[in-house]
């Protein structure tokens, strides 16, 4: 894995005795803190990892560390023991949806609240903000409510459907996003609209063809933040699905708090259904980490 | 209300800019809140209505019977809010308790997580070998789907065939007999282990890149002047992520208080006491016991009270790096 994204602090040359040179104690305390820190991170993805290959006598068993049998069977069996593929496509289809809507309509009131002043600006980003902090429940009953109200009233299912959880998922991660692209977009010089509009451009030429390209990192950051948002949330998606919407992350947590688990099954299954995100999370860490930076210095 | 005020006003006096007609200049008047008005709908319908609805339920008697037709439940006036606050009966001491589990885990969890990812971040400051992809393997646990890594620590929790007892009982001794975790006192414990190593991460994350806006010529200077490492993290390092550490706090603080997440797939549909927080607790007054109406009592207390340690926080926190600064 390459260099995080990380700008070098300049320190000049590392010489022994030189006053930036790490002192021994100094030395060791990153060494053993650092080493407890790996283990702890380590020990639940080595689980995972171990015990999705380790055959089912083996999980019903006292733990080993490592696995007397290895076998690929968890991962073949896993497909039939739930119906996983059902429901990686229904979180599939949920969080591909509600990211993209996500972004688009983040990125528009991103660029409005950073590059007009207009009366209710102040208002917009305080009330945005603040829905951050209100606890899911309060919303959950209410907004299920209003579902099955508005399903009764226009016909549009949005309880147990797929169409009411990408809306749910969606507005759950605005106010961030929102948050975020400002910082973003305000750390962009105004010359570039000025220059796109000499182009001919006007506000909207001037935001598609100017300012998303040179947005791009904050882009993908909110992206990314969507995306995990909705892959892995279970309060909503345990309430507002039905068997045929059911996502990932509510499927798993039910089979998982059955009697009889498969954990080697299980395991398998959470390693799947990880493995896409942590890998983009982990590629696109650098854009994050410089997004996180831009939205919290302004 | 007054900075909006200000902006208007400073709109308003502006000259305009060049003799359009008043078709044009009312769209570019429209334009911005045009931009808006997608994200003001859906804001609408799933948070800003929702809340006000919840509010409006809190003084109802909502049970099961009137879900299709809920405007048609009888007032309640403040009865919702009298049985939740009433700490001589169950549902009231259960909800007492659950508040105080909630503030010692979240407090405990936020500190613990806060202080490892600001180790993590300060030991991984300078440059050494390794140290590019510790600070991406160090992600991984807050890039996991939270369920997976809660289930994955629901296993390792189990008596019989878990990492943790194994490691405990059988390798290093601890206990003669091997303990529960996911039950009775140990499973507060087992809570805030599975909240700290999915929270960690983020604060390290938020921690480094916080310390990237500190210049390095302060540290050079403070080196030159003979200052050690710690005397360094301790007079440049601090002080400079104070207003990251603000931010840092407080949110992750909301989202412990806030979170059903962990709890809910680690422990299945029972918490047991010691562990039930106070969204599980409401959860469980809602959609167990269908008594919507004190449920969203207790949803509008716990917004108070989250407004209420928002707000002292911030005029605190405010205050004291004014007098510092």
């Amino acid at each position: 894995m390459a260099d995080t994204a990380a700008p070098e602090i300049p320190a000049g040359p590392r010489r022994r005795g030189s006053p930036m040179a790490p002192s021994r104690g100094f030395v060791w305390t990153r060494r053993v803190v650092l080493t407890l820190l790996t283990l702890f991170t380590s020990a639940p993805i080595y689980v995972m990892l171990s015990s999705s290959l380790k055959p089912l006598q083996e999980v019903q068993a006292a733990f080993t560390w490592i696995p007397a049998h290895l076998t690929a069977r968890p991962y073949a069996d896993m497909w039939t023991t739930v119906p996983l593929a059902h429901y990686f496509i229904n979180s599939l289809i949920v969080s591909a949806a509600s990211t993209a809507l996500s972004v688009v309509i983040a990125l528009l009131a991103a660029y409005a609240v950073s590059r007009y002043r207009f009366p209710g600006r102040q208002v917009f980003r305080i009330t945005v903000l603040s829905t951050q902090m209100f606890p899911g429940i309060l919303f959950l009953l209410p907004l299920f409510l209003i579902y099955v109200n508005i399903g009764t009233a226009t016909g549009v299912q949005l309880s147990g459907s797929r169409l009411g959880l990408i809306i749910t998922f969606l507005t759950f991660t605005l106010p961030f996003s929102i948050w975020m692209l400002v910082g973003y977009l305000d750390s962009i010089p105004r010359e570039l609209d000025e220059a796109a509009k000499v182009d001919g451009n006007g506000p909207l030429g001037a935001l598609i063809r100017v300012i998303i390209p040179v947005a791009v990192p904050g882009i993908i950051t909110v992206a990314v933040y969507s995306f995990m948002t909705a892959w892995g949330e279970v309060l909503f998606a345990s309430v507002m699905t039905s068997d045929a919407t059911r996502t990932l992350a509510v499927g798993l947590r039910n089979y998982a708090s059955e009697n009889d688990v498969y954990w080697n099954q299980i395991m398998a299954a959470s390693l799947v259904v990880s493995v896409p995100v942590v890998a983009a999370f982990l590629l696109l860490q650098r854009h994050l980490v410089a997004g996180l930076t831009a939205g919290s210095v302004k | 209300m007054a900075a909006v005020t200000e902006i208007a006003d400073a709109t308003a006096v502006k000259p305009p800019r060049a003799r359009r007609p008043l078709s044009a200049r009312l769209r570019a008047g429209a334009l911005p809140y045009l931009l808006l008005l997608p994200a003001v709908l859906f804001e609408l319908l799933v948070h800003i209505v929702p809340m006000l609805v919840g509010i409006f339920i809190s003084f109802k008697q909502l049970t099961e019977f009137f879900i299709r037709d809920w405007g048609a439940a009888p007032y309640a006036g403040l009865t919702n809010y009298r049985f939740a606050l009433d700490f001589h009966s169950a549902v009231g001491q259960q909800l007492l308790s659950s508040f105080w589990v909630t503030c010692s885990f979240s407090v405990l969890t936020v500190a613990v997580s806060w202080l490892i990812g600001l180790a993590a971040a300060l030991l991984t400051q300078e440059r050494f070998r390794g140290r590019g992809v510790l600070r991406t393997y160090f992600l991984v646990p807050y890039a996991l789907p939270a369920f997976a890594a809660a289930i994955t620590w629901e296993f390792m929790f189990q008596r019989d065939t878990g990492l943790v007892n194994r490691l405990l009982v059988d390798d290093l001794h601890l206990y003669h007999s091997a303990p529960f975790w996911l039950i009775g006192h140990n499973s507060f414990i087992a809570l805030v282990v599975t909240a700290v190593w999915r929270n960690w991460p983020f604060a390290f994350l938020v921690v480094t890149a916080g310390l990237q806006n500190i210049p390095g010529e302060l540290y050079e200077a403070a080196a030159i002047d003979g200052a050690g490492e710690w005397r360094r993290i301790r007079s440049i390092t601090m002080p400079a992520l104070r207003p990251v550490n603000q931010v840092l706090l407080l949110v992750l603080f909301l989202w412990n208080f806030n979170d059903f997440n962990t709890p809910f797939v680690l422990f299945g549909d029972v918490p047991p006491p010691q562990a039930n927080l106070l969204s599980l607790q409401i959860y469980d007054t809602s959609f167990q016991n269908w008594n919507f109406g004190s449920g969203s009592a207790m949803s509008v207390l716990l917004m108070l009270f989250l407004l209420v340690v928002t707000g002292g926080y911030l005029l605190l926190t405010d205050r004291r790096r004014k007098d510092l600064g």
